[in-house]
């Protein structure tokens, strides 16, 4: 793909995100080796165009913790919630390899296996690497990653690398002891609770230098920071500096979640998560700095599937238990569809690269034109890059910017965010409704179909239902979208955000 | 003397693999001190392992029945502050 890549160093975009979104080729991640990018090429969490066509899973084999974040909750067995730290049953070491064996047989686009919780994998060293060093040896078609509160990360860097693990996400959610002290009430450290700023001041040190030991060991790292209002707003962009110098390659920061029913201390207390704004705009202003991740679904700790999907429950114990899989049969297949995906990604890279360079290139040739307004349109996908969804089954949208230079990805919005819950939750909102508050902002929806219904709700809501690029890849058809708007006249108008301002 | 896991315990498995005792039970509905083997740490660490990690307020108690995690001391938000803290953290 020949499109150019746009970066704050060359002060053409504030963005940091820009065609293609943020993981795949021709991206935020080009400036990086070759080797790397390789690595991250198809890996769902890691790179924001794999994930339009990879698949993940989570095993829940490490249940305690060595810290306490305000933001979790240690009792985390719930099936309807889907947000980090939540499982439905904890798993041993034997039958967590055997669940990946059986999920990697089903679903042969799944690339990655992570352990990421519930509690910390890291303080749970030995199920977890018992788990990492029968998958390498079983499995050897599975990435294996980790993520971390960091605490212990530097008394197993070298037991980890041992199992070839390539990927460590760390939260950091700041660099200064006094945030910290607000975050994390206490950690457990040699043997003893320590409380208040000096546990934050461990803590910190323990992350630092575990992120500084895994770089110089080749490992790729990816930092999630959770984005508290009033508490690290400001500092995240700090973090994401000190990270990034320190060699991390990806900060991927994500909104609090933080609601009573949850149970969590900020939840109790009635601590907010950020708007979209505010977290959109962090993302931007931490964009000069480094690679941002957008397309985090901020999934539980045993989840199955695509991004945003979760098929945990195909997968339970008991549905596994009587399996026996041929593994060596499994990597032929899953070998094909990967063969299969790649060549269609690469023929969906060449046809977009044609149209942005036509878009990009006719830009440049009249700067003297104001840049054209920007616009945000939601996207229905169940995967593969292209618009294939039906707009009533959309459970998300994907959220892109148009703008006169280049398309980029903004972000993802769930419709019931954070809970599938049923009518005891007490929210009364129906789905439209639900879907409707998801698109604020919005000027377009692009879906492979929609009823009569919605179309008129969102119609009346200032939203354009578009169901005529069916199928097609979702880059090329937004920019196709937002060239109809220029033509029409449409862009000359102030867009909903605007006309909210003045009213 | 033993410690003891009360009702309130989440089952988050922490202490299991801390116990220098081998005492703690993952029974259900929740964790279980075995009192026979239960030293409190005595001779091993300076505190007591399981209380020194466990995340609830409350959960678990010593010898004399007394909380060692009393109210307050894990939020580090003692009772007599808690309107005041939340009224802090609602203003954000």
């Amino acid at each position: 793909m020949a499109l150019k890549v746009l970066s704050q160093e060359e002060g053409v975009s504030v963005g940091g995100c820009v065609a293609s979104g943020c993981g795949s080729s021709a991206d935020r991640l080009a400036h990086l080796p070759e080797a790397i990018r390789a690595k991250v090429n198809n890996h769902p969490c890691f790179s924001e165009d794999a994930h339009h066509h990879y698949a993940r899973m989570h095993v829940a084999v490490a249940p305690a913790c060595n810290i306490q974040c305000h933001y979790c909750n240690r009792k985390y067995d719930c099936s309807n919630e889907s947000r980090p730290g939540v499982v439905s049953e904890v798993l041993t070491p034997d039958q967590a390899v055997k669940k990946v064996m059986a999920v990697a047989a089903a679903i042969p686009q799944m690339t990655v296996l992570g352990i990421a919780g519930p509690g910390d994998p890291l303080a749970n060293p030995a199920r977890t690497l018992e788990t990492f060093r029968q998958l390498s040896e079983k499995a050897p078609d599975i990435k294996l990653c980790v993520s971390t509160n960091g605490l212990a990360l530097p008394s197993v860097v070298d037991e980890l690398c041992q199992h070839n693990i390539e990927h460590v996400t760390i939260t950091i959610n700041c660099v200064d002891p006094d945030v910290g002290a607000k975050i994390y009430p206490w950690i457990f450290w040699n043997n003893r609770r320590i409380k208040g700023r000096r546990a934050a001041e461990i803590l910190i040190e323990q992350q630092q230098k575990g992120l500084e030991m895994l770089v110089a060991r080749g490992v790729l790292v990816k930092v999630n920071s959770v984005l508290i209002p009033g508490v690290n707003d400001e500092h995240l962009q700090e973090v994401s500096r000190v990270v990034k110098a320190k060699g991390a390659f990806l900060h991927n920061v994500m909104p609090l979640i933080a609601e009573s029913g949850h149970g969590t201390f900020y939840g109790i207390m009635g601590q907010r998560g950020p708007t979209t704004e505010e977290l959109q705009s962090l993302q931007d202003s931490c964009a000069g700095d480094m690679a941002m991740m957008r397309h985090c679904r901020q999934c539980r700790a045993d989840a199955v599937g695509m991004l945003g999907e979760d098929r945990g429950h195909e997968f339970t114990l008991d549905k596994i238990e009587h399996l026996d899989i041929d593994y060596a049969e499994a990597m032929t297949r899953r070998a094909e569809v990967h063969a299969a995906i790649e060549a269609n990604r690469a023929a969906q890279h060449q046809r977009t690269g044609e149209v942005f360079v036509s878009l990009a290139s006719l830009k440049r040739k009249v700067p003297a034109k104001p840049e054209s307004r920007p616009v945000l349109m939601a996207v229905a996908t169940t995967g593969g890059g292209v618009i294939n969804q039906h707009f009533g089954h959309a459970r998300e949208f994907l959220i892109y910017e148009a703008a006169g230079l280049d398309v980029r990805f903004i972000g993802v919005r769930k419709v019931d965010l954070y809970c599938s819950g049923d009518a005891t939750c007490g929210d009364a909102e129906t789905a439209l409704q639900k879907t409707l508050r998801a698109l604020d902002g919005c000027e377009v929806v692009l879906c492979s179909k929609i009823g009569y219904e919605p179309w008129g709700q969102l119609e009346a809501a200032g939203i354009a239902p578009n169901g005529e690029h069916a199928l097609e890849p979702i880059e090329e058809a937004i920019a196709a979208v937002y060239r109809e708007l220029a033509e029409s006249g449409r862009l000359e108008q102030p867009g909903v955000e605007q006309q909210r301002m003045s009213a | 003397m033993a410690f003891q896991i009360i009702e309130g315990c989440v089952s988050c498995w922490a202490c299991e693999p801390l116990c220098p005792s081998g005492a703690i039970v993952a029974a259900t509905p929740h964790f279980q001190i075995d009192a026979k083997q239960c030293t409190e740490c005595e001779g091993d660490f300076a505190e007591p392992q399981c209380a020194s990690i466990c995340p609830v307020e409350g959960v678990i108690l010593d010898g004399l029945g007394v909380p060692v995690n009393p109210p307050g001391s894990l939020t580090g938000i003692p009772p007599e502050r808690m309107a005041a803290a939340m009224a802090e953290i609602q203003a954000r």
